[in-house]
């Protein structure tokens, strides 16, 4: 066992992280799932930034994780707004059934 | 022990967003969320960004997830109803999930094979310090601009909460 | 002398602010509005044209002015140039002049037909592209007017859209005139090759020092494609067919279109590229011999045709043939003098022929006519001015302009002048006889004649008046002498007296033919049979035109252009590609289920290919 990992190890678990943000995407039919599983997402992306950041010996990478947060924090609350709206009018949180758009 | 404590919260994290992924009901996904933002965070501070490490404990896990919750019981969602297709994405998507990450890995370990080891405390540039005098001189512009991203999505929030739409 | 800038710009540019307004706005207008807006701007201009002139004097020199460069590619350099000389300024007053007489007429003869607007819109922008034609500094210039006025030409003798013989006319005067274009393309691109600009000034320059060419040289081709030009645009032998045919259009067009302008625009071409052809020997005497066989030829078709308009079309072809006579024989002034004389009697002609149709109701035969001397006698006096004067007789406008082209010919070649003043008969023997059959004996016709309102003849006493005293008011010839030295030689005085002897015999035949005893015509024709068909008949050019040009378009068009190449190849394709995008779409479709989380997986399928595809390529 090495003491200490190098960063690409990071970069994977970054990797992981993003491919079971997507898996959830696609599979989840709940709205608020679907939503968090971007969450996860951005995380995964925030992580392999500071990894970036580590490797370069650079700042800029922290400073681009933190407006990551930043749109994701303005994200969430327009999302979740429009979470409460879709819910309101139609009862119901399961994607598939908010479909106008298909004729 | 930089490799154990990697690998522990590594392991916490991808278990958390499996765990996220399958459960059915929002408020375990909320929570494993809230886990995998965590570990994350460990990690941050073993990457040496301690700003980000508190920003993501106080940011993410503390107001979003708390917004996601709050929604979550406001709207008082149960577990989502099983479909049929359910069974064709796992037995599609859970191998094409493994073969796409294994491709991923290889292309990372192929196009990088010597990158830095992380040793804990060898980066210095992660302080508050260190991230404030760059946002507020190089990235001030953009920093100001978030300001207005912010200002729009309050009211976006607003205006969307409203009764009447 | 330098001059300052006198704005010619100006002048082309009123009558298209003309059509711009009655084009875009003239169906709301009342039709008073629309004339006023018409005959205005025409006016403006002539107005102007005349005020330039004052203050340009005596025009010794052109007067070239400059306004931005059009065109800039390696060393070629075409500028939006206008210039007036003394050439451009006869030009000027003619086409500015007659055109706001005929403008005002046409407010009258037009006042009860359809698309009022429509037709005042056209012609002030013939009269745009017509100065621009005159006024170009350049060949570019000239050709961009050239093929304006064909333009125009074409709306207009199709103004009639529901007549399907005005449609036929008005395609045919478009395709003739552009057979003639092509040489005036080719002309310039040679021109281009042997001087490298299409100035005028510069061209000319380079010729001016250049050897007079005894054989066909890179000047004799010049002038000869230049003439091709003419020849479709002035309608002389072989390109005249298009306008007897374009008689089709209203009276006013033929009289401002195809009679007093834009036909003359050949004659102008070649006089303005004098210096070209003066090296250029052989392709004077094609111009030359070309222009008295049309003459000729034309002269005797107008013999015997029944239709008042289609007589004075043929008069036109062979006065403009002998326009070209003269230009051939070197007597560019004569020829512009003829320019000028004609406009004044052919214009007049023209509308007082429709002033007689207008009174008859559209009855255009002039079998059906006679006797209206004492119906409208207004029409009748003004029409004879002109009479007199196309026929030659001194003092009056033809008289002078057909006096110097004879003289001129004869100076060239004698039998020229010979052939020349059996034409001479011959125009007088058919105007006459015009004139006899509409005005005197019996009136044969059905309808009741009316007087022509005052807007209708005002003009033509105005013309009336250029047409006795123009000729001898005018000295054109002597106004261009910096231009064309006139040619020396005896003025012999028996020449002119055998000229004026031939009109006389013309006009004194047609009495006896057609007034004194009616029955010998006809006669004559049966003695004559298969002569005077011939005749009537116009030579049966345009059948031999139809049998060897047109049929074989046609058929050839037919069978291989439609059946094999629009049906077969280019339907075919069309289609193919309509029935392939269909099926793509067929199978696209299936993508688009409206399913957003299978939009989503197609869009990470897609991130992973090309990620994929990034490793395999090294990343980098």
């Amino acid at each position: 066992m090495p003491s200490a990992v190098p960063v690409s190890w990071y970069l994977i678990l970054s990797a992981i992280l993003f491919g079971l943000g997507v898996a959830g995407f696609l599979f989840r039919r709940n709205i608020i799932t679907v939503f968090m599983s971007i969450e996860l997402m951005l995380n995964a992306v925030n992580l392999s930034l500071v990894a970036f950041s580590y490797q370069h010996n650079q700042t800029d990478g922290h400073i681009f994780s933190f407006f990551v947060m930043v749109v994701a924090a303005a994200e969430a609350a327009v999302g979740l707004a429009i979470i409460l709206t879709v819910f309101k009018n139609r009862s119901t949180l399961a994607i598939d059934d908010v479909s106008s758009l298909k004729n | 022990m930089d490799a154990i404590l990697f690998l522990i919260f590594a392991a916490i994290a991808v278990g958390c967003a499996i765990n996220l992924v399958v459960q059915t009901h929002p408020i375990s996904s909320a929570l494993s969320l809230i886990g995998v933002m965590l570990a994350l965070a460990v990690l941050y501070l073993l990457l040496g960004a301690e700003f980000l490490a508190a920003a993501q404990i106080i940011v993410y896990a503390g107001a979003i997830m708390v917004l996601f919750v709050f929604v979550i019981m406001l709207l008082n969602a149960g577990a989502e109803q099983r479909v049929n297709r359910a069974q064709f994405a796992k037995f599609l998507g859970v191998p094409a999930l493994i073969g796409f990450l294994g491709v991923v890995s290889f292309l990372i370990q192929t196009l990088m094979p010597n990158t830095k080891d992380v040793v804990f405390g060898a980066f210095r540039n992660g302080t508050a310090e260190a991230v404030g005098r760059k946002l507020f001189t190089e990235y001030l512009l953009p920093f100001e601009v978030t300001s207005l991203l912010i200002l729009i999505a309050i009211l976006g929030a607003v205006v969307l909460a409203r009764k009447e739409i | 002398m330098e001059h300052a800038s006198q704005q010619l710009w100006l002048i082309p540019l009123l009558p298209l602010l003309g059509f711009l307004i009655n084009g875009l706005f003239g169906r709301r207008f009342p039709n008073l509005l629309v004339g006023l807006i018409a005959v205005g701007t025409v006016f403006g201009s002539f107005l102007w044209v005349v005020k330039s002139l004052q203050a340009l004097g005596a025009l010794e020199h052109a007067h070239v002015e400059h306004y931005y460069t059009w065109l800039e590619s390696g060393n070629l350099n075409i500028g939006v140039d206008l210039m007036i000389d003394r050439l451009t300024a006869v030009m000027l007053l003619v086409v500015t002049g007659i055109g706001t007489l005929i403008h005002i007429y046409a407010t009258g003869y037009m006042s009860h037909e359809g698309g009022f607007y429509r037709f005042f819109a056209y012609l002030n922008l013939f009269m745009f592209f017509m100065l621009t034609l005159v006024l170009g500094a350049n060949y570019l210039m000239v050709f961009v007017g050239w093929e304006g006025v064909g333009l125009c030409s074409y709306l207009l003798i199709g103004f009639y859209t529901l007549k399907k013989s005005a449609g036929d006319a008005a395609k045919k005067a478009f395709i003739v005139n552009r057979i003639g274009d092509f040489g005036f393309t080719l002309a310039m691109f040679l021109m281009f090759v042997h001087f490298g600009s299409f100035d005028f000034k510069t061209v000319f320059d380079k010729v001016a020092p250049m050897a007079v060419e005894q054989t066909a040289g890179p000047l004799t081709w010049i002038a000869l494609l230049l003439f091709v030009g003419a020849a479709g645009k002035s309608a002389q032998i072989p390109l005249y067919v298009w306008l007897p045919d374009a008689m089709e259009g209203p009276t006013p067009v033929s009289a401002l279109i195809h009679a007093a302008t834009m036909v003359t625009a050949g004659v102008y071409m070649v006089a303005r590229s004098s210096v070209i052809f003066l090296r250029a020997p052989e392709a004077m005497d094609v111009v030359a011999v070309v222009g008295l066989a049309t003459a000729v030829m034309a002269a005797t078709i107008g013999l015997a045709q029944n239709d008042i308009k289609k007589v004075f079309a043929y008069s036109t072809v062979s006065q403009l043939g002998y326009m070209f006579l003269a230009c051939g024989v070197g007597a560019f002034s004569a020829g512009i003098y003829h320019v000028v004389t004609h406009a004044f009697f052919k214009a007049l002609l023209f509308l007082g022929a429709g002033s007689v149709i207008h009174a008859l109701e559209g009855e255009q035969d002039m079998r059906h006519m006679g006797g209206l001397m004492s119906k409208i006698p207004i029409t009748f006096a003004v029409l004879a001015c002109a009479w007199v004067a196309i026929a030659g007789v001194p003092p009056f406008a033809g008289f002078y302009s057909k006096d110097e082209i004879l003289l001129a010919a004869h100076h060239h070649h004698p039998w020229m002048y010979w052939v020349g003043v059996a034409t001479a008969a011959m125009t007088a023997f058919y105007v006459s006889r015009a004139m006899f059959m509409t005005f005197f004996g019996k009136y044969r016709g059905h309808h009741h004649p009316h007087e022509s309102p005052f807007v209708m003849w005002g003009p033509l006493a105005v013309l009336a008046v250029l047409s006795l005293a123009g000729g001898w008011y005018f000295k054109i010839p002597h106004f261009l002498e910096p231009l064309f030295p006139l040619a020396e030689g005896a003025h012999d005085e028996t020449l002119v007296y055998i000229s004026v002897a031939a009109g006389a015999a013309g006009i004194g035949l047609a009495w006896l033919f057609y007034v004194a005893s009616p029955a010998l015509p006809d006669s004559i024709a049966n003695s004559l049979g298969g002569l005077y068909k011939l005749v009537y008949n116009k030579y049966f050019v345009d059948e031999a035109y139809n049998a060897a040009i047109v049929n074989p378009l046609v058929n050839g068009s037919r069978s291989l252009l439609w059946r094999v190449m629009d049906a077969g190849v280019i339907d075919g394709a069309v289609n193919g590609v309509g029935s392939l995008s269909r099926s793509i779409g067929g199978f696209v479709r299936l993508f688009q289920s409206g399913n957003i989380r299978s939009y989503a997986a197609w869009v990470t399928l897609g991130c992973v290919a090309v990620l994929v595809a990034l490793g395999m390529a090294g990343g980098r």
